[in-house]
């Protein structure tokens, strides 16, 4: 659609611009003078320059977290979106089962995080839970409060549980648009299953499949509470990825000025990634895809 | 699981009959799975709520032998219980509210008009809609306590507009994008204020729109415990919170809690049949 040039349309996003300017501008200032002054308690700050940058750059605290957390938001990526596809492509097109699949697989995405914590948690106990009865019953040793895999295991499965629906429904809608004619095409092609997926659904998928990738990389990438719940960021540190550090850094341990240095590049990360998401999907929205 | 057969460009040739069966049949199987694996878990808290303390301590059953509703009677008659459902949709409701009202403009001016800066404060919104709330956590707390509204629900409400307001501008624009323009210049010559006529006329056409803005607001500000669980104390705390702590309690009401869990997957259980054939678009923050 084409628009026009109208600098009064300002007005109508200036109730928007104050109200997030109040809830983001002013707390992400606020964490900004914690990350170059230091405290001797009493409100009484002084300046540290990039002290605490330099301290959180160095420290392996900080990295390790960064790497637990990237091979955390890399594993469940690499099952969620095959997996997702898939189920996707095996889902009934319409009628009653195409809405009765739908709602059954949205229930995961609209239960509070740590009630998914909760569940998880249960279900994975040795004594009370489904999975770890059954588990133990086998003879398989399973304990996720104590053994690392296990816990790893526990996490990874959870938010595949949580969370591939939301890649299997965009996948789903992608696939919904793509017309009658070009399966008609394949079959007269005489397409193979495997063709008409990599050449005709693929390529169609992609748009959707983009915002689905980014958005899983996005909310993996800050997930506090599920995990928090399930493992409490342990065994040891094990499962302690960035957000569980830096909330027990800041609201644990009152570390200010190292937990506001590190909110900072954290922050910049993500709003990194989110630079792409957008030039992506802009992109994209300009093919009218 | 017969409509699974109507897979567009499968309703030639009688050869091709058999394994179009034999597909059909795998589908069924893989989605059988696929959603058993997604309700074995609630159908797990489901039954473990229905349970005294002492069968699912005691016995392992794989469905309530000794039926009881107590657990959720604990609950629904203790006003330290329920009132934490009620402090959540209080500020879920407020927080619906007040997102959609600033956004219904913003996203009309986001897709009707070009104006100075449009690209960057529409990139400046997702990218608060992508802030971590671990980051907001503390700031927040401290931000609230000095105006005085800590452990307030209008506090929660404004906390959670960071992402939802975000979420609902770009849900309402992929909508009204598809809205043709002629339809606002009709009537404007009609002589339409632009009052009138977005509340009479725009609004109604886009009904869908917000309904679904309206549940992915309620929803994620549903979801989310980071936040209100930092930002409340006693007079506002949220379910999800008030669970945590009988958790940290010495003996563990486990069928309590399981109750307690259930009761909040009912909310949005009752409102997805009325979006499924929008979810997908909601999540996709409009544009699919």
């Amino acid at each position: 659609m084409e628009k026009t040039v109208n600098q009064k349309a300002w007005f109508l996003v200036l109730p928007v611009l104050l109200l997030v300017a109040f809830s983001a501008v002013i707390p992400l200032m606020t964490v900004v003078n914690y990350s170059v002054q230091d405290t001797f308690g009493n409100n009484q700050f002084f300046w540290a320059g990039l002290e605490w940058f330099k301290e959180m750059l160095e420290s392996d605290r900080m990295w390790d977290a960064l790497g637990r957390q990237l091979m955390f938001s890399g594993i469940i990526l690499a099952i969620e979106i095959p997996l997702g596809i898939f189920v996707a492509l095996n889902m009934p097109k319409s009628g009653f089962w195409s809405s009765f699949c739908l709602v059954l697989m949205s229930l995961p995405l609209l239960i509070p995080w740590n009630v998914v914590g909760t569940i998880w948690q249960i279900f994975g106990r040795v004594d009370i839970g489904l999975l770890g009865y059954t588990l133990d019953a086998l003879g398989i040793n399973y304990n996720y409060t104590q053994d690392i895999l296990a816990a790893w295991i526990t996490i990874i499965v959870m938010d595949v549980w949580h969370w591939t629906s939301l890649v299997a429904l965009l996948a789903f809608a992608g696939l919904k648009s793509i017309p009658d004619a070009y399966y008609q095409a394949a079959k007269i092609d005489q397409a193979s299953r495997w063709k008409v997926f990599r050449f005709i659904e693929l390529p169609k998928m992609m748009g959707v499949l983009m915002i689905a990738i980014l958005l899983r990389f996005m909310d993996s990438f800050m997930i506090y509470t599920e995990p928090f719940v399930v493992t409490g960021g342990g065994p040891g540190n094990a499962t302690t990825l960035l957000s569980i550090d830096l909330v027990k850094m800041a609201l644990g341990q009152f570390d200010l000025g190292p937990a506001a240095a590190f909110s900072l590049m954290y922050f910049l990360v993500i709003l990194l990634v989110s630079w792409v998401f957008y030039t992506v999907m802009t992109n994209l929205d300009k093919k009218g895809m | 699981m017969t409509d699974a057969a109507t897979i567009p460009g499968n309703m030639t040739a009688d050869g091709s009959n058999a394994r179009k069966r034999f597909k059909v049949n795998t589908s069924a199987i893989v989605m059988g799975l696929y959603l058993l694996f997604l309700l074995l878990p609630i159908y797990w808290l489901l039954n473990m709520s229905l349970k005294t303390n002492t069968e699912i301590l005691n016995d392992f059953t794989l469905w309530p032998r000794d039926l009881t509703f107590a657990n959720y009677a604990t609950i629904l008659t203790d006003a330290s219980w329920y009132m934490g459902y009620v402090n959540s949709l209080i500020y879920v409701t407020m927080n619906t509210v007040i997102s959609l009202a600033v956004a219904l403009p913003a996203a009309y001016a986001f897709s009707r008009y070009h104006f100075l800066g449009d690209k960057h404060l529409f990139f400046w919104l997702l990218t608060n809609r992508m802030a971590p709330p671990a980051v907001f956590a503390l700031p927040f707390f401290q931000l609230y306590s000095s105006v005085g509204l800590f452990d307030t629900h209008i506090a929660v409400a404004l906390a959670h507009c960071l992402f939802n307001v975000p979420l609902a501008v770009w849900i309402l624009e992929g909508f009204m994008r598809g809205v043709p323009k002629e339809i606002d210049e009709t009537a404007y010559i009609d002589g339409y204020s632009f009052g009138t006529f977005f509340v009479k006329i725009f609004t109604p056409l886009i009904a869908s729109g917000i309904g679904v803005a309206a549940f992915f607001c309620f929803m994620f500000s549903w979801v989310e415990l980071l936040l209100s669980r930092t930002l409340t104390t006693v007079d506002a705390k949220p379910i999800a919170a008030i669970m945590t702590r009988t958790q940290g309690a010495s003996g563990i009401d486990w069928g309590v809690l399981a109750a307690a869990g259930i009761l909040t997957i009912v909310p949005g259980a009752l409102v997805i049949y009325f979006v499924r054939n929008y979810i997908a678009k909601g999540f996709a923050l409009g544009r699919v």
